[in-house]
């Protein structure tokens, strides 16, 4: 099991840093000149050189690439400004540190995506349960029927009607302006509160209708024709026999949708104005921020890549026939 | 014939399907004493496992029944969830055909026969799992008290199945109900399932009603023979009369396919 797991994180390691690679060469090497761009409209050839030569430009492209590596994990520097470890280099838009960038944007991203997900398992397998259960009744039908609909309708035009609804007509809830939570509770929770449910009603709908069709798979199953025959009092048999094989493919593709929000929900953050990792993404893909989009990528990449292993490990937990064979 | 353990009187199962109500099980009538075998015979598709599911009430949705089916004097056709699920693995068990499918492959063995056995006697984990140990020892699990914590994928066929028969058997049930228990295992295995049954069944007196489509198998097991073809009881006697002087067309066609010892020599 341990050398599974090493073999797993060295997997994540060479994927990164083949992402790392990739992402440099399309931004650094594809992309407009960066010095020219930071210089601005008013410079002289001679202060484009000396930028070049404070970034490395001038050196060869793998060690560019080298040094951008050994920046993450031992600092650099820039000319006299020591960047220390780890290192993402500075926006060249606000010379902000896009180390910093991240971090004080990653809370946003992640209270966004941990709030939806809590509010997309509750409503998508409460659902989907309850239409497996109730199988053919018109809860059923009009269930399935709204989540096909749900999953149909597109993130901004929901967020559009949810803030023209809630915030200009009604005004039961602020324009979103995402307080840290300990400055105003009330606030925090209203202000996360559509973004929340813009996002968990697309996935909610999903997971109602996978939830409903492995809920009745599973109920079709042998074993739960067995535990019906040793006499086990019906709840039992739904709890124990029907819902953790129903449920267990799902862990898989929760944690996926999961890992790939933490990276940044680009529409929601942009149309909320929350300052999370997603709305970061657009506005430095806006104004060709190289370092930064750099940064988002990355950080977008290692999410997905260690989600992959955690599922991976959680699901061997979960499987008792996947446990034994891969130890 | 009032002291008889189990008696089913004219059983008609009606199933819904998209071309109406079909009766797969027509008037079947068959008495199983106490100690006593009754094998049910009879081509796939020919009611064998609705039968058997009738008398617990795990048909299909939307099936109804007619008739009778008494144990022990006490009517349970047309009885409420609750009083079945009184019976179901407690005065009356069932062992079905593919034990891998049969067993929840998320939970250990020991759980899944531990969990029955609760759910009628009650009583803490420790004991329950006392049972379930020493039911594995009784079907013959070696080493049964490490191997109760393994999972279904990690016992043979055959054991699964005896896991299976353990299951069914740790409530000491009147009747035990086998549908085609020995179908999806290999030919040794097959003979061992049948005298682990046969041996059980003389230590705990329970009527067995022995499902199959393979008439070599009825004959080593069986006291009494009903024959069914198309959801009709086609002959219903003691073994011997059904074997020697089938009195249907049907039997003498199924006697006609049992492979004959001296068959095989001449391949
Ligand atoms: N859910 C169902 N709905 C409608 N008809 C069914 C259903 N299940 C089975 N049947 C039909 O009921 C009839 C009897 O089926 P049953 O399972 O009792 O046969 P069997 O004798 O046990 O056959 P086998 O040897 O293949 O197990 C068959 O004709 C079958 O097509
Ligand atoms: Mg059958």
């Amino acid at each position: 099991m341990t050398r599974y797991v090493i073999g797993r994180l060295g997997g994540v390691v060479v994927i990164l840093l083949a992402v790392c690679l990739f992402t440099y060469l399309i931004f650094f090497k594809l992309s407009p000149d960066p010095a020219v761009m930071i210089c601005g409209k008013t410079c002289t050839p001679d202060r484009i050189d000396s930028i070049r030569d404070v970034l490395g430009l001038n050196q060869p492209l793998l060690t560019q690439f080298w040094e951008f590596l050994r920046g993450i994990v031992a600092g650099r520097d820039y000319g006299t400004v020591h960047c220390s470890a780890p290192c993402l280099g500075y926006s060249f838009q606000t010379n902000e540190s896009v180390w910093n960038m991240l971090t004080t944007r990653l809370p946003v991203s992640i209270t966004v995506a941990v709030g939806a997900a809590v509010l997309w398992l509750l409503a998508g397998v409460a659902g989907g349960l309850i239409s497996a259960i109730k199988q053919g009744t018109w809860w059923d039908r009009s269930a399935m029927a709204l989540a096909l609909t749900g999953v149909s309708v597109p993130n901004y035009v929901l967020a559009l009607v949810l803030q023209y609804v809630l915030v200009v007509k009604l005004q039961v809830l602020p324009f979103p302006a995402a307080p840290a939570f300990a400055d105003n509770p009330v606030l925090w929770f209203e202000s996360y509160l559509m973004p929340w449910t813009v996002l968990a009603v697309g996935y909610a709908c999903l997971y109602a209708r996978l939830t409903r069709a492995n809920v009745i798979d599973t109920l079709a199953e042998n074993f739960l024709r067995t535990a019906r025959a040793k006499g086990l009092s019906r709840p039992l048999i739904l709890r124990r026999h029907a819902l953790r094989p129903a449920l267990t493919p799902i862990t898989t593709i929760f944690g996926m949708d999961f890992a790939g929000l933490l990276g940044g929900a680009l529409i929601t953050e942009t149309v909320f104005g929350l300052n999370g990792i997603g709305k970061l993404a657009a506005d430095s893909i806006a104004k060709n921020d190289q370092p930064v989009i750099m940064a988002v990528t990355l950080l977008a990449a290692f999410f997905v890549v260690v989600g992959n292993v955690v599922v991976d490990l959680v699901y061997t937990a979960l499987d008792p026939r996947v446990r034994v064979t891969s130890s | 014939m009032t002291d008889e353990l189990f008696v089913v009187e004219d059983l008609t199962v009606t199933l819904p399907t998209s071309r109406g109500p079909v009766d797969v099980v027509k008037d079947v009538s068959f008495t199983v004493g106490r100690d006593d075998t009754l094998g049910i015979v009879g081509e796939s598709g020919s009611g064998k496992s609705m039968t058997a599911l009738a008398v617990l009430g795990l048909l299909p949705p939307g099936a109804r029944t007619s008739g009778s089916v008494r144990l022990d004097g006490r009517e349970l056709l047309g009885q409420s969830e609750g009083e079945l699920r009184s019976v179901r693995g407690n005065a009356i068990s069932m062992v079905f055909q593919d034990p891998l499918s049969s067993l929840n492959p998320y939970y250990t063995v020991g759980l899944q026969i531990e969990e029955g056995y609760r759910a009628h006697r009650g009583g803490s984990k420790r004991a329950a799992r006392q049972v379930a140990i020493e039911a594995m020892e009784r079907v013959r699990i070696p080493d049964a008290a490490r191997r109760v914590d393994d999972y279904p994928h990690q016992f043979s066929g055959g054991q699964r199945q005896r896991i299976m028969i353990a299951m069914a058997l740790c409530c000491s049930p009147s009747l035990l109900i086998a549908d085609e228990p020995t179908t999806a295992l290999d030919v040794t295995v097959q003979a061992q399932i049948l005298e682990l049954l046969a041996e059980l069944q003389t230590q705990t007196g329970t009527g067995l009603i022995f499902i199959t489509h393979d008439l070599a198998v009825i004959s080593s097991i069986a006291r009494r023979v009903l024959v069914m073809c198309a959801g009709d009881p086609v002959e219903y006697g003691t073994a011997e009369q059904v074997f020697s002087d089938p009195r249907h067309e049907y039997t003498r066609t199924l006697l006609d396919a049992v492979p004959r010892i001296d068959d095989e020599v001449m391949l």
